[in-house]
């Protein structure tokens, strides 16, 4: 530790601390435009000057300056540093008048208006008037894609955006040509962005240069409603903001959560929003004479109870589809539970991990917070960029931090940070079974949801448990056998036990033709149903399930209903509502209570408190919100025991396309325009 | 008057070959093993008592810069040893002549301070518009190859790699830091100090950056000695000086001359005297674009070098004496220099990139006279919002000129104001029949 003087106050701080960050622990304020905490030091913003006593006379860049390089003064006295002196208050409006010098007076039609660093730090730091009488720059806009929308006049030329996307995003696509007043941030040739964390260059930005193109003009930021969910579009169920305005959600932000998704969430989970408006189911439908026919509630109950009279048990079935709430599927449980039906599933896409294994067997057992910790990654049959991009982000930042031994067996691609390729398939995989450990001290297996889900995922499982075991992943303190779920409910379902009970059917079997009679499908939308089973499905929007389905019970939207989700390490998680499910709509713990009633098996749970309160009392880690509820490592050894020829198939990653993953995405226009850019081909110079 | 004994660049002029045979006739190449052999400390000791001050404009004790490097190389980060040819400030051209002409003589520094640094690669930074020079350089540096001067098993018993670099032609990079950046396939962007690049330069490594003049003059102090050198100009003010005059004197030239020689005599001895007299000179920009103006009056009988001239608020710099006789519009040349630095800052930080354009733009309304007088206060406070402020040096070299301006010629200034206002037509009004 070493003294330093802060505006009169003496304190002892980490010489590794930047001089801005001392400050800061001082209780100083101060202010910045380049600096980011995740991003490295640029230091060309000039606002967070601050006066060192006994440097040269002139003012420090604080952020760039570390608390070590201050020499003390001639008799050993701690330096001592003024962030509000005379010199450093003309040096920060000297900064801020030269910044407003070329920054167009359009704050009144600019969506940042009202968050903007600039008005913000103008306000607080500059001065009254301008004296800059000539000419402002003017700046053609550039296109970077679907998601970010530039009006490049307006750019301070803080370099965060280039920053994030060379450092965090991992593709080098934005950068500044030009010299002096001249350089501009561009992608060059005007190409859109590749990454799946672009969205994120419009909280990055702190004045209005980048902002949303889908929301662009919609709202105000002060005329929002801002609550806390969290977010469905993969398993990492990254902390999210959801601001609504009405009945109407806005937008999505990420909140700060340092253990899953710090401060960037994905470009699915921020611009799905306008799938939440179109394609909604906001009304009952009943199937007559072969068509969909709006109906309401009491008709649509008529007709489910007139079929599930009188039926066998094993003729009744569920599915739990990826995006339905923990609480759900406990109730959809309990409802299968009263019927006597052993037949249910959340697995829709065909996966053989199952709780029986233990709860370590399909979690993400070290933790997305481990990533930093870990010195050796292999990934198998996953593509983290698409199937997780925040923790593809996190590993990429491991990746740089250097020596960390990174492989991966399974689909080939760019995955933003460099592996060793080991091979497509489970013979690649079957290498490790008798390899020595690593000499690492926390190496890692993360296997994909892709992995898992083929006819031969048992043995798949046995072979990567019998690999963790060899290769010293599972030991005392670590575990780094770890899943990397898609579905953001498939957690949850495996912690509320929604899987086939004795001698019941799995999703594939019960969507086979002729195995059930009457299917409740809870929003399962990636599995074709056969024709023959009389399918009542309970969903948003018109996609797949309703298309199958006979009865339609409109539900509610993640962002408008409470509830928890487990992400993939089992963290649970508690999403408020921000808005109301459209029209007749209505949650979907409120359309099963009223269901169990109607088909004479009624759940005992009349609010959702009292839902929440039996799932916590039967599954008491999940009221342990937030926290990781570690689970016994010692499945894993015990899974390795198991036998089992794998196939040779290769792996495949669960996502194939990475913009249209689930029903709410697939209604979504920029989702959409987003997947036909994805899509189409690369195109270079001269071309 | 300097002896053409004393003169360490004797073929400046070019009237002889540049090529290794007739360097070493002019003593290049002369017991440079010798040298060698004395050790690294005896070198650092030499350079350090000859009082040499970088050539490159800021003056920093060349010797003192050497020793800053690790006495023991770590063979993970290797030292390296960058001389700085991207000689691009205005006025200047010293450099240039040094590698058309004397190449040699940088080629064999080159070798004796990366052997003083513990460095077995260096590299020469060329300046993108210096094309024949670059070739000048590489057929030297080829020379010195065959001649098993330099390269890996060399006779001098130093591996050492030598590598001439051709850059693009920014200004910018003539900033140390900014070479390196450039140097590395990076945009030239000055980077934040500290650490300097004595801790973390090319590639992360321990780098001295060096002027072409300080390194082609080090053989020749080490062959002559310390005090040879140290006999020239005033204290702290040592050795040896090319000066680069340009401008309203009867011969511009390129003249190697002791430092601290007074102005009237560097400019009678060799350019032939001001343009149209004494009486004429009206200002003089004595160290390249960058540093600040000074009137005739101050500057005739002042000392050439770092000290006198910085007492001057002014600078050595570069040593590029721009003269300016009265038939100058002095302030349409700073306003044209503004527009240089407006149109090389690299624009990362603020200050310099907003500044140097806003200046630019203020002053060429002065230039007219189409401005109001408290704009020449606010022009001289944005200058003083530049200065200081950056993170490179640029934004100081854009307001120097700027201060100096408004310093000495202020009256000139507000006389164009008040000429352009009391004229409301901006063309002679025509009379009738004309």
């Amino acid at each position: 530790m070493s003294k330093i003087v802060i505006d009169g106050r003496e304190l002892d701080v980490s010489p590794d601390l930047t001089l801005l960050q001392a400050c800061e622990q001082a209780g100083a304020e101060i202010p910045r435009f380049c600096f980011h905490e995740r991003l490295s030091v640029a230091g060309n913003c000039r606002m967070c000057l601050v006066e060192v006593k006994g440097g040269p006379p002139k003012p420090t860049a604080s952020c760039a300056m570390a608390v070590k390089d201050l020499r003390p003064g001639p008799a050993g006295e701690p330096p001592v540093v003024l962030t509000n002196s005379p010199m450093v208050r003309k040096a920060r409006a000297g900064v801020m008048e030269f910044l407003l010098v070329n920054h167009p007076l359009d704050c009144p039609i600019c969506d940042q208006g009202g968050e903007c660093d600039l008005q913000d730090q103008a306000m607080g730091y500059g001065i009254d008037a301008s004296r800059y009488g000539e000419n402002k720059r003017a700046v053609e806009d550039k296109y970077i894609g679907a998601l970010v929308k530039t009006s490049m006049n307006r750019c301070i030329h803080c370099t965060r955006c280039v920053r994030f996307s060379t450092e965090v995003a991992g593709v080098a696509e934005l950068g500044a040509i030009g010299r002096g007043e001249d350089m501009e941030i561009t992608t060059y040739l005007e190409r859109a962005m590749t990454s799946e964390l672009q969205g994120n260059l419009v909280d990055l930005c702190p004045v209005g240069a980048l902002t949303a193109k889908p929301g662009a003009f919609k709202a105000r930021p002060w005329e929002l409603t801002k609550t806390d969910g969290v977010d469905v579009m993969d398993a990492l169920g990254s902390a999210i903001r959801i601001d609504t305005r009405g009945r109407e959600t806005v937008r999505i932000l990420p909140r700060l959560d340092e253990a899953v998704n710090e401060e960037w969430i994905s470009d699915k989970a921020r611009h799905v929003v306008d799938g939440l408006r179109t394609q909604r189911l906001d009304r009952p439908y009943v199937r007559k004479d072969g068509r969909l026919a709006p109906a309401s509630w009491a008709q649509a109950f008529a007709a489910i109870a007139a079929k599930a009279k009188g039926l066998a048990p094993a003729r009744i079935g569920a599915i739990a589809g990826d995006l339905c709430a923990t609480e759900e599927m406990f109730a959809l449980k309990a409802l299968m539970d009263l019927l006597g039906s052993p037949n249910l599933d959340c697995r829709q896409d065909g996966s053989k991990l199952h709780p029986k294994f233990g709860r370590a067997s399909y979690l993400f057992n070290s933790t997305v917070a481990g990533i930093d910790r870990a010195d050796a990654i292999m990934v198998v049959g996953s593509n983290p960029r698409r199937e997780a991009p925040v923790l593809n982000a996190r590993i990429r930042r491991r990746w740089l931090r250097g020596d960390l031994l990174a492989g991966v067996v399974g689909p080939q691609a760019d995955l933003t940070w460099a592996y060793n390729y080991l091979g497509a398939g489970p013979e690649s995989l079957a290498r490790f079974v008798d390899h020595p450990p690593p000499a690492k001290a926390a190496p890692m297996l993360i296997f994909g949801a892709g992995a898992f889900a083929r006819p031969d995922g048992e043995a798949i499982l046995a072979m990567a448990a019998r690999a963790a075991t060899s290769l010293g992943v599972v030991k005392d303190g670590w575990n780094g056998f770890n899943v990397l779920h898609c579905a953001a409910s498939r957690v949850g379902g495996f912690d509320v036990g929604f899987v086939p009970g004795e001698g019941g059917l799995d999703a594939p079997s019960m969507a086979k033709a002729g195995a059930l009679d009457l299917l409740f499908n809870l929003g399962a939308d990636e599995i074709d149903v056969a024709l023959g089973a009389f399918v009542v499905y309970v969903g948003t929007h018109g996609d797949r399930g309703a298309h199958r389905a006979d009865v339609i019970l409109p539900g509610a939207a993640y962002v408008e209903k409470t509830g928890t989700y487990v992400n993939t390490e089992g963290r649970p998680r508690f999403a408020e509502r921000a808005a109301f499910p459209p029209g007749d709509a209505r949650e979907d713990w409120a359309i099963l209570r009223a269901l169990s009633d109607a088909i004479g098996a009624k759940l005992p749970y009349d609010t959702p408190a009292a839902l929440r309160a039996a799932m916590r009392a039967a599954h008491p880690h999940l009221g342990a919100v937030d926290a990781v509820t570690p689970a016994d490592g010692a499945a894993i050894v015990a899974l390795a025991a198991a036998g089992g020829a794998p196939s040779s198939a290769p792996f495949a990653s669960a996502v194939d396309e990475y913009h249209l993953t689930n029903p709410i995405a697939r209604a979504s226009a920029t989702m959409a325009e987003c997947a036909a850019l994805a899509r189409a081909p690369q195109r270079f110079a001269a071309e | 008057m300097l002896s053409d004994a004393d003169r360490i660049f004797t073929n400046l002029y070019g009237f002889q070959s540049p090529g290794l045979q007739a360097a070493r006739m002019r003593g290049a190449w002369d017991g440079t093993k010798f040298l060698l052999e004395k050790g690294r400390d005896w070198i650092l000791a030499e350079m350090k008592a000859s009082g040499l001050r970088g050539r490159g404009g800021a003056g920093f004790p060349t010797g003192l810069k050497w020793s800053f490097m690790p006495k023991q190389p770590d063979p993970k980060r290797p030292s390296y040893l960058v001389v700085n040819a991207d000689e691009s400030e205005p006025g200047t051209c010293k450099d240039r002549e040094i590698m058309r002409n004397d190449p040699h003589l940088l080629v064999e520094g080159c070798l004796v301070a990366s052997f003083a640094m513990g460095a077995n690669a260096c590299y020469i930074y060329v300046r993108g518009e210096y094309i024949a020079e670059r070739e000048a350089l590489e057929r030297a540096v080829a020379e010195a190859y065959e001649a098993k001067l330099v390269g890996k098993d060399n006779v001098h018993g130093w591996p050492f790699d030598l590598y001439v670099h051709h850059g693009a032609g920014a200004y910018i990079c003539g900033e140390e830091t900014a070479l390196l950046e450039s140097l590395e396939g990076k945009k030239g962007m000055p980077r934040m100090k500290p650490p300097f690049p004595a801790n973390m330069g090319l590639y992360g490594c321990p780098t001295t950056v060096n002027n072409v003049e300080s390194i082609a003059v080090a053989p020749t102090i080490l062959r002559r000695g310390a005090d040879w050198f140290m006999g020239f100009g005033a204290k702290n003010n040592a050795g040896t000086k090319l000066f680069c005059v340009s401008g309203h004197v009867n011969r511009p030239c390129n003249v190697e001359e002791a430092m601290s020689i007074p102005f009237r005599e560097l400019i009678d001895r060799h350019c032939g005297g001001v343009r149209g007299g004494w009486d004429n000179l009206l200002a003089v920009i004595p160290g390249g674009s960058s540093v600040r103006m000074v009137p005739a009056g101050q500057i005739v009988d002042c000392p050439m070098d770092f000290d006198s001239l910085s007492k001057l608020r002014s600078g050595l710099g570069t040593a590029a004496v721009i003269v300016m006789d009265k038939s100058t519009d002095v302030v349409r040349a700073i306003a044209r220099l503004a527009h240089f630095y407006k149109h090389e800052s690299c624009g990362q930080c603020t200050p310099c990139r907003e500044g140097t354009g806003w200046m630019w733009r203020v002053m060429e309304r002065m230039a007219e006279g189409r401005a109001q007088k408290r704009e020449i206060d606010m022009l001289l406070d944005v200058t003083k919002q530049v200065e200081g402020h950056t993170i490179c040096a640029l934004g100081d070299a854009a307001a120097w000129p700027i201060q100096g301006l408004i310093a000495h010629f202020r009256p000139e200034i507000e006389r164009r104001i008040d000429a352009y206002a009391a004229n409301p037509h901006s063309d002679p009004v025509k009379i009738a029949a004309e």
